[in-house]
């Protein structure tokens, strides 16, 4: 874990709301797909919590949605501009998991991180498939990314209107896998938990007061305890969370 | 060559730097950013009798200039802090902490106090009397003067390391809080912890947090501290620990001008997990700018 200063790279709209800004900077490694980072953004006291997206040695990617200041602030950087990020933070999906066969499931900007895993999870040598929810056509993002990744007929969207893809929620398009790993909305991850019966890791969210382990803001009730899901997650496996 | 080093009761600090309480776990978390032991020394996460999970999420909300937290105590215990976590922070850090005991009752603060006092690492205890009296009405100890001297009273004479009470601003006058501890026996007590706030989110047009208040603290009560300092500097003869909203060098050598001996830091912490290294790092350019040879010599310099 370090500060980080990091220079925008670019920053693009995907959607009416949601960005994807790759930023640019030394020392960026990760251990895991799923870990975050901790953006702060001047004129605000807390940083934000974003998922990584993607990364290579240099650059890291993070796909973000405008939902309140920050994330609005967020979404005029420019090429160029530096950014400070508390980097690397939480503990990342598991992917040497048992099983051939993996299936992500995300919900709207859950889906980010999925990106990230999908990539490692293919270089360990499974069989991925995706299924991506979102509530309306407009909002969909990364569809192209996840296709060109995984190949067209492994990756299932749905719209709860029907507006695109399949009519219906995430969980009317499951398919069978050995192991499942999912980030959207907690509503969305708790009907896969009561659907599927494999192993499943969820990567929750939490309001933040650090990031890195040391105010016990964003603790969980885990059937091992308190868990912070800064430190101990974000993501968890699914058979230590209380729904 | 300037000279950073304060006396605290009985303790010999290199420097006045002081991680406060519930912004810096039991130590580890930190390692991975500096080495602990350049700091004067630190107080642990308020810790009390029994486990606790502490409050329902959300806890935590932002603000202009601060947060707001209502962690709850979240704890593992007594008896596993001094089983797990004292264990572990003595391999990083070789100086004396402060232990901050919290409780619900007069017997619960006793009891921690007592237990936290017979470990070797512990030199002085923080007693935080902001939580609610269950005997009480659930009022808080710290906001009656008769609550605050009982329970300062009943650990002074159960522990036999230096005691230090810690003051919540959430009252009329602060220094009639302070002057009762005092008298109770108090070595030394420490200001201010978190002020009562709250937020509101738009969307839902509810509370942002769970309990609905919070504590706020961060850059913005730095005034407010500064003054209950300033002002139970001029009622006490103990020494005062310092704190609210300190984030910077400057931020300290004000801090100790009004009348702290030491001083802590808190949610500086959390936005930027260096801060108390770059504190320390930057003091000695800064007591030049101000031609300020010892931090010793400017404790409550803003009085005379
Ligand atoms: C581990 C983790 C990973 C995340 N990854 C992503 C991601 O990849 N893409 C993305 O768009 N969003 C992600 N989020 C959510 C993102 O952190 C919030 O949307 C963002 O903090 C909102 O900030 P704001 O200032 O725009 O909103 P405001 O509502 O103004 O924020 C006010 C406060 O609430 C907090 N907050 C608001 N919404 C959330 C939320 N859903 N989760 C946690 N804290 C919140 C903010 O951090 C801030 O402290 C992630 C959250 C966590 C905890
Ligand atoms: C997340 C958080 C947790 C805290 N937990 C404790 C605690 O356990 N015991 C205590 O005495 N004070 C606790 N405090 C109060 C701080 O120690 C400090 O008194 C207060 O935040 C003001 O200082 P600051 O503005 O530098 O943070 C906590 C503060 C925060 C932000
Ligand atoms: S956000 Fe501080 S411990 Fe998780």
């Amino acid at each position: 874990m370090q500060t980080l200063m990091l220079t925008v790279k670019s920053n693009e709209r995907l959607n009416h709301d949601t960005f994807s800004l790759v930023l640019e900077g030394d020392n960026l490694t990760f251990s895991a797909p799923g870990q975050f980072v901790n953006v702060d953004i001047p004129g605000l006291y807390l940083r934000r919590p974003i998922s990584v997206c993607q990364s290579t040695d240099t650059t890291v990617r993070l796909v973000f949605k405008v939902v309140g200041k920050g994330t609005a602030l967020m979404a005029g950087y420019k090429q160029g501009d530096v950014v400070d990020v508390l980097s690397p933070l939480g503990n990342g999906f598991d992917v040497n998991a048992e099983g051939k066969k993996a299936l992500l499931v995300g919900g709207g900007v859950g889906t980010p991180p999925l990106l990230g895993l999908a990539e490692e999870l293919l270089k360990k040598g499974k069989e991925v498939k995706a299924v991506l929810g979102f509530n309306t056509a407009s909002d969909i993002i990364l569809e192209k990314d996840f296709r060109s990744l995984l190949g067209e007929g492994n990756v299932t969207v749905t719209t709860m209107d029907g507006s695109a893809g399949k009519k219906g929620l995430v969980t009317d398009a499951l398919e069978e896998c050995d192991v499942l790993y999912s980030c959207g909305p907690l509503p969305m991850m708790k009907a896969v938990a009561q659907k599927v019966k494999c192993k499943c890791y969820f990567s929750l969210e939490s309001r933040m007061g650090c990031g890195f382990g040391a105010c016990m803001g964003c603790s969980i009730q885990t059937a091992n305890g308190a868990k912070r899901v800064c430190k101990d997650g974000p993501v968890f496996d699914g058979e230590v969370l209380i729904w | 060559m300037v000279d950073l080093s304060v006396k605290l009761c009985n303790l010999s600090l290199d420097n006045p730097v002081i991680p406060a309480s519930g912004t810096f776990g039991y130590g580890r978390e930190y390692l991975d950013f500096y080495d602990p032991n350049i700091l004067g020394s630190f107080s642990f996460k308020g810790t009390t009798k029994e486990l606790r999970f502490g409050n329902p999420a959300p806890r935590i909300a932002d603000c202009t200039a601060g947060m707001i937290n209502s962690v709850g105590l979240q704890n593992p215990g007594v008896e596993e802090v001094l089983r797990t976590e004292l264990p572990e922070m003595k391999k990083v850090f070789k100086k004396k902490v402060i232990a901050n005991v919290c409780g619900f009752s007069v017997e619960e603060y006793v009891y921690v106090a007592e237990k936290l006092c017979a470990d070797e690492s512990v030199g002085i205890i923080e007693l935080n009397i902001s939580c609610p009296n269950v005997h009480n009405g659930g009022m808080s100890f710290g906001t009656d003067a008769k609550c605050a001297y009982e329970v300062t009273y009943a650990v002074k004479k159960s522990v036999t390391k230096p005691l230090m009470v810690k003051l919540s601003p959430n009252v009329t006058d602060i220094t009639v809080i302070a002057k009762a501890c005092e008298d109770a026996g108090a070595d030394a007590v420490s200001l201010i912890n978190t002020l009562l706030g709250m937020r509101i989110d738009l969307k839902t047009k509810k509370p942002v947090i769970y309990n609905k208040t919070g504590g706020f603290s961060g850059p913005a009560v730095f005034p407010v501290a500064l003054q209950a300092v300033y002002r139970t500097y001029e009622k006490v003869n103990i020494p005062i620990v310092g704190m609210g909203g300190v984030s910077s060098a400057e931020d300290v050598i004000e801090m100790m001008l009004v009348g702290a001996t030491a001083v802590q830091i808190g949610t500086a912490n959390l936005k930027n997990p260096y801060a108390c290294k770059e504190i320390i790092d930057l003091l000695p350019a800064v007591m030049e700018k101000y031609r300020i040879k010892s931090l010793k010599e400017i404790i409550g310099g803003a009085h005379r």
